[in-house]
């Protein structure tokens, strides 16, 4: 079963290209998050689904229905805003039962529902308070309830933490991820937040200059990245530069070894390792010999956080970036000369 | 409040009403020539009743002044609602040519009006005071109801229309309430622009047929008694009657409402 299907979508304003080519598939009941950076195009796109924006080419399907041509007050969505949106007229339980009102649902049912879906929530009996009387995190809650209490085909959330501070957000992302569950509806998320985007979906893509370049689980997402934008933007990432040399890569004068298909002989390809996958050790200490690859190196510098320490650096003329746990209390001096090493699958092969 | 503060504000309200408890008070008292010491008496009210040309002009200006706040008001909040919500060509040159008007003399828009409205055949009287007072008011109208729109954030519309409003239902459940504090301020303004319009109503009049101030003004030059200050004294309570109104009237609509 499809929840939104998205084809061929692409958006210009005057000259400048916003979106290309989008074609995506979200899944019924999935929590996919759309992550980019700014100005990446997310808004454009979940407001192309919600009909706020006309899209210049392609179709947009919900609930297996074309919508393209439909206006937003036709298509059954939802939808929560940055700024709440709440209408300062109005008590909170009109706020949450206008939608029901629009839908002819009204009187005793409509309070039912307006109450039922403000204890999903968790503000039972605030229905007759005005929105300006709730905290941040309370109208939050309230513009989630008005958004799920007429259930949509599709739940769009535009960054609708990032206005709260750090410890209300975390609280709000496991409220969020709970009432997604409890009504299991197709929720599409936008956000630039990695670590929220990893934490919350189901699926997470990536957008970079309009394009959605990588879509899948987060898990895959992390570890597969399949273009340095991927690997960058989610996480921390080593590019090792190089050319193909008997099914393994030549950097530094070292061969790296990979698990991903590689182009042939004399083709130049790029690495990713992420830091945190790399085994640091004395260059007189004995290696384990079970990681495939080994590079010596120098450290440059050592970042000290207590339960985490960061290394930098340097093999040649390359820089690298390695995390390893403060497991016993002495960090490598710098300037001593280490071996790093980790395992071949962890060399990810990514586009430029 | 700092008491200096406190100090300062009543010195300003003493300013500002002092004049006008005067003027009232005049209206009672005996004396045709102000003289004190003050002998209370309710004559010039008496003898305003039998002034019908006094009385006249007294309602010409009432009703002046309410045809104008509500023409233009309507017309005023639709020029806002197409420069701040719709875009098209010439907007912004259009949103910059609203400003002029209120800089310009009255006495050149007077002139201007007179010249045109002769042309045009529109001629003198009532109907033609109406249309210079609606076209003086209106740019006030813009203005205050503009300024309104820019404090509204545009998302409380979108967010009406993601739950099923069309835009038509969407402003009206939800824009036109949020703005009827800044359209009953606009609304007060054409009402006082009007009320208190002297050169354009002179300029516009014919004998007869005027508005109060043109009438206090030609009975100062022939010689006049507190008659004139009666008449004030009740043109200012309604007129405080009705902006009071007015200001309860705005409240539920909530100018407390927007943070
Ligand atoms: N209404 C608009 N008119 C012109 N340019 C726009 C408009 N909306 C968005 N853009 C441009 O499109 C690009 C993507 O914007 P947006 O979708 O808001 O990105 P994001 O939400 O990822 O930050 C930006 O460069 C922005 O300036
Ligand atoms: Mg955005």
């Amino acid at each position: 079963m499809s929840g939104v299907d998205v084809t061929g979508v692409a958006k210009s304003y005057g000259a400048t290209r916003v979106l290309t080519d989008i074609t995506q598939s979200f899944e019924s009941g999935t929590f996919t998050s759309l992550l980019g950076p700014s100005g990446s195009g997310k808004t454009t796109l979940l407001r192309i689904v919600a009909g706020f924006v006309a899209p210049d080419e392609g179709s947009v399907r919900i609930a297996g229905a074309d919508v393209t041509g439909v206006p937003v007050y036709a298509r059954n969505i939802g939808m929560v805003f940055q700024s709440y949106a709440l209408f300062p007229h109005m008590s909170v339980a009109a706020n949450v039962g206008f939608g029901l009102g629009r839908r002819g649902i009204r009187g005793k049912a409509a309070r039912a529902q307006v109450e039922e879906a403000l204890e999903m929530v968790r503000l039972p009996g605030f229905g007759a308070r005005h929105p300006k009387q709730l905290s941040g995190g309370q109208q939050q809650r309230v513009a989630l309830a008005r958004a799920i209490v007429i259930r949509p085909d599709v739940l769009l959330l535009d960054e609708p933490l990032s206005a709260l501070d750090r410890r209300l957000r975390q609280e709000m992302q496991v409220e969020l991820l709970r009432i997604q569950r409890e009504s299991g509806l197709t929720t599409i998320f936008v956000t630039h937040d990695q670590e929220e985007a990893l934490t919350l979906s189901d699926k997470v893509a990536i957008l970079d200059r309009g394009r959605i370049v990588q879509m899948g689980r987060p898990a895959e997402v992390y570890e597969r990245p399949r273009t340095k934008f991927a690997a960058e933007f989610l996480g921390d990432a080593n590019f090792l530069t190089g050319i193909v040399r008997a099914g393994r890569v030549e950097i530094a004068g070292a061969a790296i070894a990979t698990e991903d298909r590689l182009p042939p002989d004399g083709a130049t390809v790029t690495l990713a390792v992420r830091p945190e996958k790399i085994a640091i050790r004395p260059a007189d200490a004995a290696g384990s010999g079970a990681l495939e690859n080994s590079l010596p190196a120098t450290v440059a510098s050592v970042i000290y956080t207590g339960t985490a320490l960061t290394y930098m650096l340097r093999s040649g003329d390359l820089s690298l970036k390695v995390f390893a746990q403060n497991s016993d209390g002495s960090p490598l001096a710098e300037g001593s000369a280490v071996v790093l090493s980790w395992a071949a699958r962890h060399s990810v092969s990514v586009e430029g | 409040m700092t008491s200096l503060a406190r100090i300062f504000l009543g010195l300003v309200l003493v300013f500002l009403y002092l004049p006008i408890v005067v003027m009232a008070a005049m209206g009672f008292n005996a004396s045709p020539l102000y003289a004190l010491p003050f002998d209370f008496s309710t004559h010039w009210y008496e003898e305003l009743a039998g002034n019908g040309r006094l009385i006249e002009a007294g309602w010409n200006s009432i009703w002046l002044a309410v045809l104008t706040a509500v023409i233009a008001t309507a017309l005023g909040t639709l020029a806002a609602l197409a420069l701040w919500r719709r875009t098209f060509r010439g907007r912004a040159i259009l949103r910059i040519l609203l400003l002029p008007p209120i800089a310009i003399p009255w006495l050149i828009t007077g002139t201007a009006m007179l010249v045109f409205f002769f042309w045009t055949g529109i001629g003198r009287g009532l109907h033609a005071m109406l249309i210079g007072h609606v076209a003086l008011a209106i740019p006030y109208v813009v203005l205050v109801v503009g300024t309104g729109l820019q404090t509204l954030r545009a998302d409380l519309e979108e967010a009406a229309m993601s739950l099923g409003s069309t835009p038509i239902h969407a402003f009206f459940r939800v824009t036109l309430p949020l703005l009827m504090p800044s359209i009953v301020g606009a609304a007060l303004f054409a009402f006082a622009v009007s009320l208190d319009q002297f050169v354009i109503s002179y300029f516009l009049s014919v004998p007869g047929m005027t508005t109060l101030p043109v009438e206090i003004y030609s009975a100062i030059r022939k010689g006049f008694t507190p008659e004139i200050n009666a008449i004030s004294t009740i043109l200012l309570v309604a007129s405080m009657i009705v902006i009071l109104g007015f200001a309860r009237f705005a409240r539920p609509g909530g100018i407390g409402e927007r943070s």
